[in-house]
């Protein structure tokens, strides 16, 4: 089985956001694989153990991103590409990603793409389903569960909060949520034999696309933090007077309830 | 210069739509305040009432999709029905909720009209002529505002975010039924397992009560959705509690799991992860319940009771009970 997984390098979760000149400040920041991408990976490994094939990661990123691959062929992937568009794009957006992983993917040979949920920066989610359409085929969003048997896939989709239980076919993208697996951390011999196993770097020329043919539909024009929310008030006294107390302001005061 | 049109995508669970439909309404009415709005209702039998009501909200006139393959919903079906619409309309403009269907549904569309779509509005603003959306990333710890830059005008908002209008119901509108063919369906719903709190859906609920590590244990859940029930509250979670089993995944507040932005956010055992702080600090009010008065959550709360919360709670109970028989007396 052909295994893609489509991979992001975000902020880690720890890191508070700083904003300079209306753009976050990535200097010194501690990066991760995006966490719903952890899934994929994970599930992307599992499935080729369970039915054989290859996984490939694909991530579009900088030169720094090979850090987040790497890590991906450490917990057991077998090759990664790296679609380096530093030097090509100032700003694109989901339709962008979208365009530049149908180039990649379209001639390949596909029964399988996994992606993260959402990643937690951007979180728009829009990018699996956009690629999914654009290579026609079958997309399931926020799966828990999957199992593969022959041509029919199994799936159970969270649905907020709900299980939704579907029956569907190879090929197929889905996006991952919580509660799919959990992922497993790199090995010491992972992290080794990941030093050898095959990581491309490509460009868009390598794609035949030039910056216009990935123009962004949508811009940017200002990133901001949000206002300081003033510190609260503890309550004091006897528990019950606080509770009492509680539920007064949160009545008459704020008028919440 | 004629006038535009916004088709607005509603969306119902259990035959009643969502609130999020008539937030939508009001989101279409902010981008253009002189726009036709047409709702758009789908779904397998006896939609007339939603579409009556979507035009009590605001919506000019509604067209109404009723087909076998619409009764749950998939891509593929919604997705055709959909397109199908749009192919007729020639909309200036698109809007849906940012729910479960939204998010799976408006990127397919969005890449066969080869446009952009901007997701998980919670703000709409007119600045120098043009329509600025605001949405926040990272979780809520910083927000971008985004322009369209070609296309069409394509977003999904985020539910309890844009108020609705107020219904009016001596408003008529045209209210049309359309037959579409769908067909080649691969991917089929065979069972839903409801496993959600009654009800009160997470990402719309007024009022969220959420535990923590400090609840303790699945039975301490118990009490928490003692109070929702009384307060018609969701209960949410911490990763903490999650992953220590007391409750499902499908309750995870924070920067990975959902976010939430109530009316009220009741934390309680929680201690306050940066985290969890994403996925919920932009509550209108929050109160904290917790053993340690260095809880991290105090720096955020509008409200704190340091205390046992298996003592403060059944006293919360009662309170808003009383509360409740002297608001219904």
């Amino acid at each position: 089985m052909n295994i893609y997984v489509l991979l992001k390098k975000t902020f880690d979760t720890e890191e508070q956001i700083t904003v300079s000149h209306g753009e976050i400040v990535d200097e010194g920041a501690e990066h991760i694989i995006n966490p719903y991408d952890e899934y994929a990976v994970e599930e992307a490994i599992k499935q080729r153990d369970a039915h054989g094939g290859e996984v490939t990661v694909v991530t579009i990123g900088d030169e720094d991103s090979e850090k987040q691959l790497r890590t991906a062929l450490a917990m057991g992937a077998d090759k990664a590409v790296l679609i380096n568009t530093e030097d090509d794009l100032e700003q694109g957006d989901q339709y962008t990603t979208a365009r530049i992983l149908t180039a990649f993917l379209e001639d390949k040979d596909v029964d399988l793409i996994l992606a993260g949920n959402v990643a937690i920066d951007e979180a728009s989610g829009q990018v699996g389903p956009r690629l999914a359409e654009a290579l026609e085929i079958s997309y399931v969003t926020t799966i828990t569960s999957l199992e593969i048997d022959g041509e029919i896939v199994n799936i159970e989709k969270d649905v907020e909060g709900d299980v939704e239980i579907i029956e569907t076919s190879l090929p197929l993208l889905v996006t991952c949520q919580q509660g799919l697996n959990e992922p497993r951390y790199p090995s010491l011999p992972g992290i080794m034999k990941a030093k050898k196993k095959p990581l491309e770097e490509i460009e868009l020329d390598d794609l035949d696309l030039d910056e216009e043919d990935v123009e962004a539909k949508t811009e940017t024009i200002e990133i901001f933090l949000p206002e300081e929310k003033a510190a609260g008030r503890v309550l004091e006294g006897e528990l019950d007077e606080q509770v009492k107390e509680l539920v007064s302001l949160l009545r008459n005061e704020k008028r919440v309830v | 210069m004629d006038m535009s049109k916004i088709l607005v995508i509603a969306e119902g669970k259990d035959g009643v739509l969502r609130n999020v439909s008539f937030e939508a309404i009001a989101a279409a009415k902010q981008i253009d305040h002189d726009a036709e709005i047409v709702g758009v209702v789908l779904g397998k039998e006896q939609l007339e009432e939603q579409a009556e009501q979507l035009v009590h909200y605001g919506a000019d006139r509604v067209i109404v999709v009723q087909h076998e393959e619409l009764k749950a919903y998939t891509s593929e079906g919604y997705g055709q029905a959909v397109l199908s619409i749009i192919s007729e309309e020639a909309p200036d403009g698109i809007v849906m909720g940012h729910t479960s269907i939204g998010k799976d549904l408006t990127p397919k569309i969005a890449t066969k009209l080869d446009t952009g779509l901007v997701s998980d509005v919670i703000e709409i603003q007119q600045n120098e002529g043009r329509t600025e959306f605001i949405r926040p990333i990272y979780s809520g710890k910083a927000f971008e505002r985004k322009i369209i830059t070609d296309g069409i005008t394509f977003v999904t908002i985020r539910p309890n975010n844009i108020a609705a209008l107020e219904p009016d119901t001596s408003r008529n509108g045209e209210i049309t039924t359309k037959d579409i063919d769908i067909k080649n369906i691969r991917t089929i719903v065979k069972e839903v397992v409801r496993k959600a709190s009654e009800g009160v859906d997470l990402s719309e609920a007024k009022v969220v009560i959420a535990g923590g590590r400090g609840v303790k244990s699945a039975d301490g859940f118990n009490e928490l959705y003692e109070l929702a029930d009384v307060l018609g509250a969701a209960v949410g979670a911490s990763r903490g509690a999650c992953d220590a089993g007391y409750c499902d995944y499908s309750l995870q507040i924070g920067q990975t799991g959902k976010v939430v932005t109530p009316d009220l956010y009741i934390a309680v055992g929680i201690s306050g992860a940066i985290q969890h702080l994403a996925g919920m600090s932009h509550s209108k009010v929050i109160v904290a319940i917790n053993k340690d008065p260095d809880a991290n959550i105090f720096a955020i709360a509008d409200y704190g009771i340091i205390g046992d919360l298996f003592e403060v709670i059944p006293l919360l109970v009662e309170e808003f009970k009383a509360l409740k028989s002297t608001v219904n007396a």
